[in-house]
């Protein structure tokens, strides 16, 4: 009995679904399984980071070679959105057992949070595994079933707190998700019906192909943005994100969206880089503004807390689009801003979804008019609030910061100054519907009615706070995972840049 | 020749289930044109097993491909009429009401 | 259904918004089918890899081999999205099984009796005709799960009175027991999946059985549209 050391690749796909497996089958030992599927994960994935910064390193399953079976690949991107899920996976996990132990802890409608914890931790496990091996997948055809599995359980999750509003944008987004899958399908069609392979390799290597090849790219693209909530197709994303359960809003909103954009990324940058024209980009990053400008602008006008922070992710999301024309014409890699971009969110935003919560859960509410003097009952979860606040912002040493500093200096050094007037405005737009929160998080007015604290608990707290640390000090550690993107730089190929 | 025309079906159904899941909004018939636009990228799938190259030999993948597709169609249809019932029963009264407002909010 | 017709008729007469849409699903339309027409087909595809190694997968059709040898981490995946469509409907909804008012009629029940141990046994067939022509875990299962489904609508409470934790068992047998070949596969050196060279058969046989028993449970269990009442109590 012996284990290759190649195959602590697959680590992080085999060991969620064998809890996950095992949660749906036994519901006492759930929380264990999970709990130490997530820190085997993160255990794998910093193994996996230490090897493979001597270059990408690939994987036959089944000992089949590419064009036959499946292969799957790390390099820097994907090492680094797994290690961004494997972090924020472990706080979820985390929070969701104390939210869950609150809720239950007080009887009201006890069966209802039974069964939505009954639920929760198989789905979650089953996404965990699915959104894994979507980012170590290097087969078109497998990161459609990747894709279909995490939108059932994305959809599933965002369904399971019963209420109606939940229910409608969770079927909503199923419906969505399924155009957006299809439409992929679609373009896989037509790439494999013009080059007869699935492999990302071997498709790199047999680039070009015409007009059929722009159209397939132009589907699957299409299908992707709306999965991601690209800004004229982000409708269905503030009503899912805010309704859902507190753990359930932190990883749709954290982790999922992030799955098909990695895809997106893929394959304008690394698979059909030829294929792209420049008009093409500038219709993204034209579209990624709009998201900036009108989910800000939508945030500041919400009155609950969980709905500003959703219109505030429509608005982040806008950021990783804007970056694409930009990074396109530059040959110094600004890509890794765009990943770099997406690790800072996803900590960021998972921390806030987390803080808005528990906030929830103590007021019974989430008014952001009267949620004044909460930083007396919940001194962590208002300060966890804050500094994930200041990442969204892209204040100073966050890592929000050093990646819009990427972008602004880019769009300086080549002239397209109109991209950075747009992030400029985006920060701005985003303190104010920061510091509008934080203002009455942290200002206890003088009349404050005596309001009963309920007793706090650890596990509802800290991870966000956490999290958000991490977010904050992400901009302090910057070189150290933009090395691992140079290390995994060999197989992307953007030396030539400039488009066909 | 055959072949061209399958594909040519496939597309086809393809766009009629996307006109539909736009321009219903019952949500049955949602689910209904989703079926339909899957069924016509399979259709299409499937007649791009034929390689006229491969003298005579039928390319085994599509159809691995349509049946792993047909699986997972087949389970998210499920989940969506399931979601769909719930969503009746438990907001009978205000979807409706949303629905005859014809609101933005029951677009998609 | 009923409720809205009148509506949706009532506004049919002229919707220029409708109008819009249609012309622009035309041109899609008219894009997709110029695409298909003049689309090249490059290649043979992968018909010829198939053939060349179709000694070693171990089945001989070559359908089979592809969804459970040379793509069989898709099959897995896939396997786990049905799971998770039972898994999304048990926690939205209680099964509701109505009691019929009158007593289900003798011929009904003869029908049931005589064709659910027939449909049993092509499913047995097909599971085993998959090694070397059309069939395979999911045509049985199917016809599995049609039979899961013939015994529902006839009253037959069959899916209520198993106990939950054997219903569980069953829709993740087929699930449990690919995960378990593919991780053993790792052990004495070898890749996630990668079969023992000359065993590769009855593996894959094994895997569509436990398969195919999970995939009709599966497909009856969403029929029923719910987790049994002894899962979790109802809220």
């Amino acid at each position: 009995m012996m284990l290759e050391a190649s195959s602590l690749i697959v680590c992080p796909v085999i060991v969620p679904l064998t809890a996950g497996l095992l949660c749906f089958l036994s519901r006492r030992t759930a929380f264990f399984a999970s709990l130490s599927a997530c820190l085997a994960n993160l255990v794998g994935v910093c193994l996996l980071l230490g090897r493979s910064l001597s270059g990408p390193a690939s994987y036959h399953v089944g000992g089949w070679q590419a064009p036959l079976g499946i292969t799957l690949r790390i390099d820097g991107p994907s090492l680094l959105m797994l290690l961004m899920t494997a972090v924020t996976g472990l706080g979820i996990t985390l929070y969701a057992r104390g939210y869950f132990s609150f809720r239950i802890f007080f009887p009201k409608r006890i069966a209802r949070h039974e069964r939505q914890e009954r639920f929760f931790w198989p789905l979650w496990m089953l996404l965990l595994a699915a959104l894994n091996a979507l980012f170590l997948s290097a087969d078109i055809f497998n990161w459609y079933v990747t894709l279909e599995m995490v939108s059932v359980s994305a959809a599933a999750l965002a369904a399971l707190s019963g209420k109606p509003a939940s229910q409608i944008a969770a079927f909503r987004y199923l419906l969505v998700s399924l155009l957006g899958s299809l439409s992929y399908l679609l373009g896989v069609v037509f790439v494999y019906k013009v080059h007869g392979v699935l492999d990302l390799n071997m498709l790199r290597a047999c680039a070009g192909g015409g007009e059929g090849m722009h159209l397939a790219l132009a589907l699957m693209s299409v299908g992707l943005m709306l999965k991601t909530a690209l800004f004229p197709m982000h409708f269905w994303l503030p009503p899912a994100h805010a309704n859902a359960l507190a753990p359930v809003s932190a990883i749709l909103s954290g982790l999922v969206v992030k799955g098909s954009f990695y895809i997106l990324f893929r394959l304008w940058f690394d698979v059909f880089p030829t294929c792209v024209s420049p008009a093409a980009l500038n219709l993204v990053g034209i579209l990624g503004a709009g998201a900036i400008l009108w989910g800000s602008v939508q945030a500041i006008r919400q009155q609950r807390l969980k709905l500003l922070v959703a219109y505030s992710t429509v608005s982040q999301l806008g950021y990783l689009f804007i970056a694409f024309p930009l990074a396109y014409l530059q040959n110094d890699g600004l890509w890794s801003a765009v990943i770099f971009m997406a690790l800072a969110h996803s900590c960021a935003k998972s921390a806030m979804f987390m803080a808005s919560g528990t906030i929830f859960l103590h007021f019974g509410h989430d008014r952001i008019n009267d949620l004044a003097g909460t930083r007396k009952c919940l001194p962590v979860t208002a300060f966890a609030y804050a500094i994930a606040g200041v990442n969204l912002m892209g204040l100073p040493p966050s890592g929000g910061f050093i990646a819009k500093w990427l972008l602004l200096s880019s769009s300086l050094a080549s002239s397209r100054w109109w991209w950075g007037i747009v992030v400029m405005v985006g920060s701005l737009l985003s303190s104010v519907y920061v510091f509008r929160v934080v203002s009455r998080l942290f200002v206890v007015p003088e009349d404050l009615p005596v309001r009963q604290c309920l007793p706090r608990s650890p596990l509802l707290e800290w991870p966000a706070l956490v999290l958000a640390l991490i977010a904050l000090l992400l901009g302090l550690v910057a070189p150290y995972p933009l090395a691992v993107l140079d290390a995994g730089r060999i197989s992307l190929m953007l030396s030539g840049g400039g488009g066909p | 020749m055959t072949n061209l025309l399958y594909s040519l079906g496939g597309v086809l159904l393809f766009t009629m289930g996307f006109f539909a899941l736009i321009a219903c909004s019952h949500p049955l018939r949602k689910i209904l044109a989703v079926n339909v636009m899957s069924t016509g990228v399979f259709l299409i799938l499937v007649a791009s097993a034929y390689r006229p190259e491969s003298a005579g030999n039928i390319d085994p993948l599509p159809h691995a491909m349509v049946l792993t597709g047909i699986v997972v169609s087949v389970s998210v249809t499920a989940l969506a009429l399931v979601l769909a019932c719930r969503v009746q029963e438990t907001s009978n009264l205000a979807f409706l009401k949303q629905q005859r407002n014809g609101s933005e909010e029951s677009g998609e | 259904m009923m409720m809205s017709k009148p509506g949706i008729s009532g506004r049919r007469r002229f919707d220029p918004f409708l109008l819009l849409i249609f012309l622009l699903v035309l041109l899609l339309t008219l894009i997709l089918a110029r695409a298909v027409c003049t689309l090249p087909m490059g290649g043979e595809g992968l018909a010829g890899e198939v053939a060349r190694f179709q000694q070693q997968s171990g089945v001989e059709s070559p359908v089979t081999a592809v969804l459970l040898n040379f793509r069989g981490y898709d099959t897995l995946l896939e396997v786990m999205v049905l799971l998770l469509a039972v898994i999304g409907v048990w926690s939205l909804a209680t099964a509701s099984f109505v009691k019929n008012s009158f007593a289900t009629s003798p011929v009904q029940i003869s029908v049931v009796r005589l064709l659910a141990p027939l449909m049993c046994l092509v499913a047995a067939y097909l599971v085993r005709q998959g090694t070397h022509l059309a069939g395979g875990a999911f045509q049985g299962g199917a016809v599995l799960g049609a039979a899961g489904v013939l015994l529902l609508v006839t009253e037959l409470p069959w899916l209520s009175v198993v106990p939950s934790l054997l219903l569980r068992i069953g829709l993740l047998l087929g699930p449990l027991c690919f995960l378990a070949v593919a991780i053993l596969c790792m052990f004495s050196g070898r890749q996630l999946l990668q079969y023992p060279s000359g065993e590769a058969g009855w593996i894959v046989l094994l895997i569509e059985s436990a398969c195919a028993v999970s995939i009709g449970l599966t497909l009856a269990s969403l029929f029923a549209g719910g987790r049994p009442g002894g899962d979790v109590s109802d809220d």
